[in-house]
């Protein structure tokens, strides 16, 4: 069996050309990263990968929350408990996200053609806020309507309350199960592949022999990872 | 050094930080994944055994009409006359008032009335109508609805004046005392009798279809009222107790939405501005949330990073691997 040569017309392949584009922008090697710049060595960085699983935490018990319906937690011991899950694990999303942004913040994480990174981030959690409180006011007890009937004034008094009713119940859960949370899962893939592409943020050089120091490897098997990143990138 | 040349110096700068040219170590970021993974659901668990979730249950209009009868038909013949909250709220539920503004931008009044509301009709009059076998309420009803503007004030005024003196009866009606009230005389205690039987809340829910999940009526009915404020206010929620960013008991609440509650705690907010608070606050975390998006484009903001030195302590060791 003889093989076939591709045509010269695959080169104008819509296919190929987003393929060869996704390849050059994120390689296997840097998309899924088995080495990492020795600066990043501080409990700063644990707050991102925190910040993600209690986001994939929330969509596990969403989900489950989801699948039996928006009644099931009041009137069973089981569904109250993923609802006491839902809610602490919103908790721990935010106070995880505001301590990494605040981190990202002092290492002025955008330095280096990562503003994106900065914006996507940022977008993440001003999308996370109305994601969780269509949330609270689809909780259907008296949280819900306090809620709903007092943040209905801030809506109303800039237009949205016309087309997003705090008090119609199928429309705010509707966002808080669907529109929402694709939002905020598509925000925060694409800031996880900005942060693989771009890499994390070097530290300041502070003197000139550091600038020295940070431009050239720590040793002979640093020398070997880096190298082989490099031709990566 | 000219503006220039400054400009060129810090985008030079900026671009040397591109790629890192020093050393690595190995990582894995799957098992790093994993293990956080597991670690956050085994917390959420122990939170969601130690903590639950709070789960207080909603005031219907039964459970108000029975708890405070005298404050139910209060705020319903405030409903009749539309001097209730939603009655003279305006967009998007009636055309009484503008809404709120800041100088000549009038949001609220520009995307108009979208989910209209007329309280006289959707909460006292049309569920009274919706009452059979009693012609002397439906006779009552037409009385009133036939009566002049001038005459239903009358009636109405004289009513919610005598209701400031009035008391719930053992039975759960309410005694005040007689005056020239109309038919209100005998609407009211009917509403009042509907409302306790449970007959209101399904009646605000009846739309033209059999499935039903907007609850915009019967909430600005309640909200009206003063049984869920009481609620709220018992249960630190009230607007100035920094409102709905707590959650009834000792939860945590909406802790991320301080900073827009803040602003509903202090002057001029809650004085000058108070007619057109909410605008004034969604304006202020509008242009917030802005500067936040943009923080590496803005001048002195981006560079407070440089000039405090909190990165000397998160890249310490680096910074000590250096020097040695």
């Amino acid at each position: 069996m003889s093989v076939t040569q591709p045509p010269a017309e695959s080169s104008k392949s819509w296919t190929l050309r987003v393929r060869e584009r996704a390849v050059a922008a994120l390689p296997p090697e840097k998309l899924l990263a088995d080495k990492q710049p020795t600066y990043v060595a501080s409990w700063i960085y644990v707050f991102g990968v925190l910040s993600l699983t209690s986001l994939a935490v929330i969509i596990l018990t969403g989900s489950i929350l989801t699948l039996k319906g928006p009644g099931w937690w009041h009137f069973t011991g089981i569904g109250h408990f993923f609802n006491s899950m839902h809610l602490w694990s919103v908790e721990l999303f935010f106070f995880f996200m505001v301590i990494h942004l605040w981190g990202k913040y002092w290492m002025a994480a955008w330095r280096g053609g990562r503003k994106r990174v900065w914006i996507t981030g940022a977008v993440t959690f001003l999308v996370a806020v109305p994601c969780a409180l269509t949330g609270y006011v689809s909780q259907q007890n008296f949280d819900a309507q306090w809620i709903s009937t007092q943040a209905k004034d801030a809506m109303n008094s800039v237009g949205i309350g016309a087309f997003f009713n705090l008090l119609n119940f199928g429309q705010m859960y509707s966002y808080h199960v669907l529109l929402l949370p694709v939002a905020v899962v598509a925000l925060v893939v694409i800031h996880v592949l900005l942060v693989r592409k771009h890499g994390v943020v070097p530290p300041f050089r502070i003197s000139e022999r550091m600038a020295a120091f940070q431009s050239r490897p720590a040793s002979p098997a640093d020398a070997d990872l880096s190298s082989s990143h490099e031709v990566a990138s | 050094m000219t503006w220039k040349e400054r400009r060129a110096a810090a985008r030079r700068e900026d671009a040397s930080y591109e790629n890192w040219s020093g050393g690595y170590r190995p990582y894995d970021l799957v098992k790093e994944a994993s293990i956080a993974f597991g670690v956050i659901l085994a917390l959420t668990v122990v939170l969601a055994i130690l903590f639950s979730s709070p789960d207080e249950k909603p005031t219907t209009v039964k459970s108000w009409a029975r708890t405070d009868p005298v404050d139910f038909v209060t705020t319903a013949t405030t409903e009749l006359d539309g001097s209730s909250g939603t009655g003279g709220y305006g967009p998007p539920y009636n055309h009484a008032a503008d809404g709120q503004h800041i100088g000549p931008i009038r949001l609220q009044k520009w995307f108009g009335v979208s989910h209209p509301v007329d309280t006289a009709q959707d909460f006292v009059l049309a569920p009274l109508r919706s009452i059979p076998g009693d012609p002397t309420l439906q006779n009552a009803v037409s009385t009133y609805q036939n009566a002049s503007a001038s005459q239903q004030s009358a009636w109405t005024t004289a009513y919610e004046k005598a209701l400031g003196n009035a008391s719930a009866t053992a039975s759960g009606a309410i005694s005040l005392k007689s005056g020239n009230y109309g038919p209100l005389n005998v609407m009211m205690p009917r509403l009042l009798s509907f409302a306790q039987s449970g007959g209101l809340d399904g009646q605000l829910l009846t739309s033209k279809q059999f499935y039903q999940t907007d609850y915009t009526k019967p909430l600005l009915f309640i909200a009206d009222g003063g049984l869920l404020a009481n609620r709220a206010d018992a249960e630190h929620l009230s607007g100035d107790q920094w409102g709905m960013m707590n959650e009834t008991g000792s939860y945590p609440g909406q802790v991320w939405l301080w900073l827009y509650t803040f602003w509903y705690q202090i002057k001029p907010f809650t004085s000058s501005w108070a007619a057109n608070a909410d605008i004034a606050v969604m304006a202020v975390m509008g242009v917030l949330s802005l500067l936040f998006v943009c923080i590496p484009f803005l001048p002195v903001i981006n560079r407070i990073p440089r000039w405090i030195p909190v990165y000397r302590l998160i890249w310490r060791q680096h910074y000590r691997t250096a020097s040695s």
